[in-house]
């Protein structure tokens, strides 16, 4: 019955020749609130146009009947007091006929219990990237946690020479992947300002907010990738921050969960391994681009009264101490981050080795370099 | 609208040159100050969504970066609101209110020409960033902490709101005492005309929720400047606090800018249906009811930031109930049509726009409202399409309307009517193209706000700037229309159009510059 109600809408459309045309109404989504919102949709919606056909039939009727070439003289009437209350208790009526589902969907969505079974995910929102931390999963002592970066290159978007691809700015480097058929509590917070986490396909929008933890439960029943966007304006790349969420059975999700946790185990590895320049530099550039280009932009420059240049900046050319302390600590009060959970040890000293050597400060400065060591002794100290 | 004609009383005329307008403490004067610089502020907030409609034009970026694109949309917003559709109700009530209440003036003239005054000051300081390092505020007009907190140049967006506060509760003041002591021997307030019932509750409204404002950007400036946490979670503060005290300006703010609308609407279908309105005191309890709903509804613009289930009920409900009395008011003009004998000029037309418009924006306000949908609709173009639906086609048609309807009562002239419809249906078709497509995208999930947006939604955003130029560029022949009918133009006589009710068709047409020296006497037979 949904699907034929939303069939019947996209016919009363003109103009449909592709497919994307199509996307005119709310998707009905892939679990069981999503259906029943998209079902209080269809019919808030059907009571909206036989109202409008009502009042707009007599409206126009009365337009045409009464005009003056028609109607030499306007009758002379005010106030009758039957009608009057009629326009008044109809629509009091259709107000509560409307209540009433909405009420129910609305206690049902507002279950935000744990469940057997059921796994909670915490969502951090970044400006301008999303972090999950499984919180029944732990690496070491820790939960598995990483960030979800947007992978959609800057020439597809900022210069727009390359073809924009298939999920241009819906696509990120680590998709958030839980099991279908079980039941998920996003835990929803922010770290610097407010974001949104918008899930079209589960019928989820939840503010990120800092200070609070707002929860989202919902329980996906097909298997699939789905995409979705940071609802609440974060700042200059607020529509760069996509929500991907992969969708897999319960089997696979176990194995997804083994990899991840190899991974971590990997990087403890690397960190202890003696690294060149070049090899530095080489992984030091893409994490610049990804991670810090969007404010300190690709040639280093900044923005003028927004961002920092690093090219030429006295910190970068001769503080190495300094400038390990500000990428693992941040910059409170200022959009500077700290990146000591986005990024490893190796990441780290890569990126900060990269913006000691680029745009000639490796010549302007003192050149020193920044190994993981370098990092690893950064964290015992601090501890 | 300097062609007023000093007939009467020598020594009280208009002085000449600039100082006239820069001292006057007269109402049409003012009243024409008022209009002029909303036109301006109309163009100038037109232009931003010009530039906002061709960044949008496709995806990707290509005129600006985010950051001025997140500028532009802030500004037009707060230039739309506070620059361009409440001056503009504010110049219409110069102009009308002691007219249609058989006043000489406004009970305060001095202070009626420091509030005009104080806007200029206060956009410019506003519009001021634009030359600074950081530039304009990028927050949104809502300018939810902790974004707002940390930007650039936030001391003069305060600084201009509350200029801006200031000036709107001294012109509310002002009318709400001329209303109550100025008003004709023999006008009891049941029998005052709509739009001046619809006045004396906007600034009730007015002065209730603007110190909230004033508040709201003060606590905004301590935690930006002088290290308090209102707003700062890390400090024990709360970000939610600020929406509830924003928003509990923000919802009455759009009463605000629609009450004035409804009061306009409610004279031109009486006039050109040549019918008193249907239900004049259902009109006015329709209206309070409204104003008085306005304070309790406010959080139905934040159900997604995690409130109880008790709080979400609440504000569905409240919400909900104000579909009452806006249904009672859009029954009315449709029973005040219905026998009449009807012709369609231009102002007619465009408070039938305005009826229909602003009725399928409160279909999709109504929509909004039912807390489990809104989890899909909240903050997408869905949202977009919904305000801009009762505030463009709403507020700003019914603003164009007033003006054609009491142009030939300013200036004496009338308009040309054949370019007037030609600016009606370029309108008409330029805002429907533009956000009607906006509902599409907003339902297919496309958030409000983005500089650049996923390849889905390309063609419905096509469509839609293609739309917006139409729109923004017809505006050009309003200004032109206007201009021409300010300068020359078939004379208009007293009564201009053969329905209209009330007592400024009893005066000349152009009104002299002073009217009602002596009351005039209301008797049974007045029509109002």
């Amino acid at each position: 019955m949904k699907k034929e109600l939303g069939l019947l809408t996209l016919l009363t459309l003109p103009f449909i020749s592709s497919a994307d045309w199509l996307d005119v109404n709310m998707p009905v989504g892939v679990t069981d609130i999503s259906e029943d919102v998209f079902g209080l949709h269809m019919l808030m919606f059907w009571i909206m146009i036989a109202i409008g056909v009502v009042v707009f039939g007599v409206l126009f009727y009365a337009m045409w009947k009464y005009r003056r070439s028609n109607n030499k003289t306007a009758a002379d009437f005010e106030e009758n007091h039957k009608l009057e209350i009629a326009w008044t208790v109809v629509p009091t009526i259709i107000l509560i006929l409307m209540a009433l589902p909405a009420s129910s969907l609305l206690k049902k969505m507002y279950d935000h219990e744990a469940e057997e079974g059921g796994i909670d995910i915490q969502v951090i929102g970044w400006q301008w990237k999303w972090q999950y931390k499984y919180l029944d999963e732990k690496v070491g002592d820790k939960p598995l946690s990483f960030f979800s970066n947007l992978t959609t290159p800057a020439d597809q978007y900022e210069t727009n020479q390359a073809t924009k691809g298939e999920n241009y700015l819906l696509e990120v480097d680590e998709e958030v992947v839980v099991p279908i058929n079980t039941p998920i509590r996003f835990l929803i917070t922010s770290n610097d300002v407010i974001h949104s986490w918008y899930m079209s396909d589960f019928a989820v929008k939840q503010d990120a907010i800092p200070g609070f933890i707002n929860v989202a439960k919902t329980t996906i029943n097909e298997p699939g990738v789905y995409r979705g966007n940071c609802t609440e304006l974060c700042g200059e790349r607020h529509a760069y921050m996509p929500v991907v969420v992969r969708a897999v059975t319960q089997d696979e999700y176990q194995e997804w969960l083994q990899s991840k946790k190899d991974a971590a185990e990997q990087i403890a590895f690397l960190t202890e391994k003696d690294w060149t320049l070049a090899e530095l530099m080489e992984q030091g550039e893409e994490i610049y681009n990804t991670r810090c280009a969007a404010c300190h932009q690709m040639n280093g420059q900044g923005i003028p009264g927004f961002y920092p240049a690093l090219a030429g900046s006295d910190l970068v050319l001769n503080d190495k101490p300094k400038h390990i302390e500000i990428l693992m600590e941040g910059v409170r009060g200022s959009q500077m981050q700290s990146f000591a959970e986005q990024l490893n040890e190796v990441e780290m000293a890569s990126v900060i080795t990269f913006t000691r050597q680029a745009w000639g400060n490796d010549r302007a400065g003192d050149g020193e370099i920044v190994i993981p060591k370098d990092i690893v002794e950064y964290k015992q100290k601090d501890s | 609208m300097s062609a007023v004609v000093e007939n009467h009383d020598h020594h009280h005329g208009p002085k000449k040159g600039l100082l006239r307008w820069l001292f006057t403490t007269n109402h049409k004067d003012i009243g024409t100050l008022y209009l002029w610089f909303s036109f301006l502020m109309f163009l100038t907030g037109g232009a931003m969504a010009m530039g906002i409609r061709a960044e949008l034009f496709e995806p990707g970026l290509q005129l600006m970066d985010p950051i001025r694109y997140n500028q532009l949309v802030t500004m037009h917003g707060l230039i739309m609101i506070f620059g361009g559709v409440m001056p503009a109700f504010v110049g219409l009530a110069n102009w009308l209110i002691p007219m249609q209440i058989g006043a000489p003036d406004m009970a305060l003239p001095r202070m009626n020409n420091l509030s005009f005054w104080l806007l200029p000051s206060a956009f410019t300081i506003l519009l001021s960033t634009a030359f600074m390092e950081g530039g304009m505020p990028g927050f949104g007009w809502t300018f939810y902490a902790p974004l707002s907190t940390n930007y650039p140049n936030i001391a003069y967006f305060v600084f201009a709101i509350h200029i801006m506060g200031i000036s709107s509760i001294m012109g509310s003041i002002n009318v709400i005492v001329t209303i109550m002591n100025m008003r004709a021997p023999g006008l009891s307030l049941m029998k005052m005309p709509l739009f001046v019932w619809s006045w004396l509750i906007t600034a009730y409204l007015l002065i209730a929720v603007m110190p909230v404002l004033a508040g709201a950007v003060t606590m905004l400036l301590m935690d930006a400047y002088f290290g308090t946490s209102f707003f700062d979670a890390a400090g024990g503060g709360d970000p939610v606090l600020f929406q509830h005290i924003f928003w509990f300006f923000g919802h009455p703010e759009v009463y605000i800018m629609i009450l004035p609308a409804f009061g306009i609407t409610s004279h031109i279908i009486s006039t050109f249906s040549r019918k008193p309105l249907f239900g004049h005191s259902s009109m006015v309890y329709a209206m309070v009811s409204i104003a008085v709903l306005s304070f309790v509804v406010w959080a139905h613009h934040m159900f997604t930031v995690g409130m109880p289930l008790v709080a979400e009920l609440f504000f569905m409900w409240a919400t909900m109930l104000i579909a009452i009395p806006t249904g009672v008011k859009v029954f009315n003009w449709v029973a005040t049509i219905f026998k009449g004998s009807i012709t369609y000029e231009t102002p007619m037309l465009f408070a039938i726009a305005f009826v229909v418009l602003f009725t399928i924006g409160g279909f999709s306000g109504l929509m909004l409202a039912i807390t489990p949908a809104d989890f899909q609709y909240h903050d997408t173009y869905f949202v977009v399409a919904h305000f801009h639906y009762v505030l463009v086609p709403g507020a700003v048609f019914s603003i164009m309307a007033a003006v054609y309807y009491w142009l030939p009562k300013w200036t004496g002239n009338m308009y040309d009517e054949k370019m007037g419809k030609l600016h009606f249906w370029l309108s008409f078709i330029g805002v429907n193209v533009t956000f009607f497509p906006q509902h599409f995208v907003g339902l297919a999930g496309m958030p409000r706000r983005y500089a650049d947006y996923a390849l889905q939604f390309a063609e419905w955003n096509a469509v839609s700037s293609i739309g917006a130029f139409l729109f923004g560029f017809s505006q050009l022949l309003f200004l032109y229309i206007v201009v021409k009918a300010v300068m020359a133009g078939k004379k208009a006589t007293p009564q201009v159009w053969d329905g209209a009710r009330g007592l400024e068709w009893t005066v000349d047409s152009p009104a002299p510059y002073h009217t009602f020296e002596v009351p005039p006497k209301i008797t049974e037979q007045t029509k109002l």
